[in-house]
């Protein structure tokens, strides 16, 4: 019986709780990718490089603040940035709109070019990041380290293995949640949000209303930038900033989005879990697990891994490729915003 | 007057000013360093052939170029490398195994998913078949990969290739590259258009992964080094009387005279290659193929409604651009001469073909020819030149200075930035290209 608790314990460490942060930030992304996708009918690829601007503003207004001595310890300092980050993160994204997709959407370009655009976009921003911070790791973490360390678990407990709660992973996890509400209040009960549904669902009949499009196009750059700020600061809280990186987070964000099914917000937040836990159900190592669940003590060769960690990036391909041979809508199909 | 002439003569005109450029850097900086950019030149037209072909013939959106060229640059390893039989005695029966298993998974996917169509269970056997072949794969696999992996590390640690002339790698890469291009177009094409992009995105990114963790097949991040050449080497030339007599005839020392025949034994090879490929794409483009391409391109309903099959048909053009981009991949790995994992970057190898397309002027072979061209020879002569600017505006700083230590620094990231710009503005202002497609009525 111990033994099992054991296990749990392992697992819910090593897996629920990493996995429900990861799931989070690659919710927050997906969302933003989403809603590019629902009402501007285009698959954003500036979105990593969108994140890893946001989270870069705001490590500098970080940086700045705790060169003044300005704190809210425990929590930490960046979460005071978050706001100055978004701010400066929405202007240059409105900026970027009216300098490069204003010009295509006016000419009513396809969807592909709105694509190839969105990579050039992709390059300007990434340039740009790392012109000013540098390509290098930004560690901008500050405030309490740990909410419940794995020694103070088992001193609770008595347990042999340790179930850790840090700072970032908890904070991760409840913006996660308020941000969502906030979202999913403001497209259902708002007038905004709502004319920017009608307008997702159909452009037309929407224009026909009086619903004015540059301003839905507006108001969803403004969402857009700040998810991805929020989404890239709390990566970089979580793990570390390194540019690049998020280079790389578009893939799973991507497939986060299909999964779900793409322009359908409640799919984004459950496809950005799926993705998140099947990566690292994949990529755990199961031999401690199998040892406290085993009768015996038997020796087990090998560290028990389905797939080597350096593949995650496969799972969220594999999980897409699945999607798209069997229900290319999605889970949640047939709904838009 | 001289603005028609030039409307009406565009690709000789642009293609003679590239020239000129080329011979000018051979006279101003050396011939060396213009052929080797020739050559790169001739490489880059090749995958901008491939590219134009799914971009500008049928529309298909190609993120992947990048992960089917380090597939040329694969191929150009596993043909040309002599094999290592201590390892293939060591774990090759493993590996083989493992080949076989994954196979047999394979086809059993294949044969059970038309004849379960209408069982509930489909879903659940193919995933057990899968899962049980996964295990019995790790279960061959790993002692085989680890047995070779430990044999003489530093030096081989893999299994080595076939020994082949490395020239045989080449329709072998274009054949690696158009076995996963069908893979991959049959899952995304038919399906709504950016899926394509997402999907090469992710599988080029994977096939980065394979080749730098799966050190049996491609020794990872380790590198190959030394791969067989298909021309003569400068040592050997060197030593030969023939070519001390024809260096003589030429006026310059034998060293330099082996480095300049050697490379032009290069682009002779892909002149040839590349002469081919053009007019086979030329004669393709005015074929009834070719007018059919270009009619589901500009409108795919109405081409469906006439009776084409529009996924069938564009899974072909996918899968015969890709193949020629995996054959410029293992023509870049054998100029190279090593393989190099690292080296692929999406930036260099996905982007840079693209934006040679568009400039080029997508639909025109020549226009992608000519982009190859134009964009490699600015790329590799913005660095000095970026490099030179930024330490011009920075000469009245204080040398010590952070900012201009920053300055110095961030410079070498411009490259990025100038990339994305090129394109956003060849997009606005010129998406035609330099050459553009030709009207056809």
């Amino acid at each position: 019986m111990l033994d099992l608790i054991n296990a749990v314990t392992l697992l819910g460490n090593f897996l629920i709780v990493p996995g429900l942060t990861y799931g989070s930030q690659l919710a927050l992304g997906a969302l933003g990718v989403t809603l590019v996708y629902g009402v501007l009918r285009f698959s954003n690829f500036a979105h990593g490089e969108t994140m890893a601007f946001g989270a870069m503003l705001t490590i500098l207004v970080t940086w700045a603040f705790q060169a003044f001595g300005i704190s809210i310890s425990p929590l930490p300092t960046a979460l005071l940035a978050l706001p100055f980050g978004i701010l400066g993160t929405i202007g240059f994204t409105l900026m970027i709109d009216k300098t490069v997709y204003a010009y295509h959407r006016q000419r009513k370009a396809s969807p592909v070019i709105f694509l190839i655009v969105s990579i050039g976009v992709m390059f300007v921003m990434g340039g740009l990041i790392r012109f000013v911070i540098g390509p290098n790791d930004q560690i901008f973490f500050d405030g309490t380290r740990f909410i419940i360390s794995a020694r103070e678990f088992k001193q609770m407990t008595g347990l042999q293995e340790g179930l850790a709660i840090r700072m970032t992973q908890a904070v991760t996890i409840v913006t996660a949640i308020v941000i969502v509400i906030a979202l999913f209040w403001f497209l259902n009960h708002t007038r905004t949000g709502k004319s920017m549904r009608a307008y997702s669902d159909n452009e037309n009949l929407a224009l026909l209303s009086g619903i004015n499009p540059n301003r839905v196009v507006m108001i969803t750059w403004i969402l857009v930038a700040a998810l991805a700020t929020i989404a890239g600061t709390l990566y970089g809280l979580d793990k570390s900033f390194k540019p690049f990186v998020y280079m790389q987070l578009l893939l799973p964000i991507f497939a986060s989005a299909i999964v779900g099914g793409v322009g359908n917000p409640i799919g984004a937040i459950a496809g950005g879990y799926v993705i998140a836990f099947s990566e690292l159900i994949l990529t755990f190592a199961y031999k401690k697990v199998i040892q406290y669940l085993s009768p015996a003590d038997i020796e087990i060769d090998g560290l028990m891994q389905i797939l080597g960690t350096d593949y995650k990036i496969a799972v969220s391909f594999i999980i897409l490729v699945i999607v798209l041979i069997i229900r290319p809508t999605g889970i949640f199909q047939g709904k838009t915003l | 007057m001289l603005g028609t002439l030039f409307q009406e003569h565009r690709t000789p005109i642009l293609l003679s000013i590239m020239g000129l450029m080329l011979t000018a850097v051979g006279v101003l900086q050396s011939w060396g360093v213009s052929l080797t950019i020739l050559n790169m030149c001739l490489i880059s037209a090749i995958m901008a052939l491939g590219v134009n072909m799914q971009w500008g013939y049928a529309g298909l959106f190609n993120v992947g170029v990048m992960g089917f060229a380090a597939l040329g640059g694969l191929a150009a390893v596993l043909v040309s490398m002599p094999p290592v039989s201590e390892a293939w005695q060591a774990g090759g029966l493993g590996i083989l195994s493992g080949l076989l298993i994954t196979f047999a998974t394979v086809m059993c996917c294949l044969f059970i998913w038309p004849h379960l169509k209408h069982s509930k269970w489909r879903y659940w056997v193919i995933f057990a078949v899968i899962v049980a072949g996964y295990a019995l794969l790790r279960i061959f696999f790993d002692p085989g990969v680890n047995a070779i992996e430990s044999i003489n590390p530093s030096v081989t640690g893999y299994l080595g290739g076939l020994g082949l002339p490395i020239v045989v790698s080449w329709p072998v890469g274009a054949l690696f590259a158009a076995g996963v291009a069908f893979v991959i177009g049959k899952i995304a094409l038919g399906l709504r258009s950016d899926y394509l992009a997402i999907a090469t995105l992710g599988i080029s990114e994977i096939i980065i992964f394979f080749i730098k963790n799966e050190e049996w097949l491609t020794r990872g991040v380790k590198n190959v080094n030394g791969l067989p050449r298909p021309v003569p080497f400068e040592v050997d030339l060197q030593q030969a009387v023939w070519f001390q007599d024809l260096a003589m005839q030429w006026g310059l020392n034998v060293a330099d005279a082996s480095s300049i025949f050697v490379k032009l034994c290069y682009a002779g090879l892909f002149l040839f290659v590349i002469a081919i490929l053009l007019w086979l794409s030329e004669t393709a483009l005015k074929s009834p193929w070719g007018r059919m391409m270009r009619a589901i391109r500009d409108n795919e309903v109405a081409a469906a409604a006439m009776g084409k099959d529009v996924t069938w048909q564009h899974l072909r053009v996918f899968i015969l651009g890709s193949a020629v981009i995996g054959m410029a991949g293992a023509m870049l790995t054998t100029l190279d001469g090593q393989f190099t994992p690292v080296g692929y970057q999406p930036l260099r190898f996905t982007f840079l073909i693209w934006v040679m397309v568009i400039i080029g002027g997508s639909g025109n072979n020549w226009g992608a020819v000519l982009g190859g061209f134009f964009i490699w020879f600015f790329w590799i002569q913005a660095e000095p030149m970026g490099l030179w600017l930024i330490h011009t505006l920075t000469a009245g700083m204080d040398p010590s200075s952070a900012v201009k230590a920053h300055l110095l620094e961030g410079a070498a990231h411009m490259r990025l930035m100038t990339v994305g710009l090129i394109l956003l503005i060849a997009l606005r202002y010129a998406p035609e290209g330099l050459i553009p497609e030709k009207k056809r009525i």
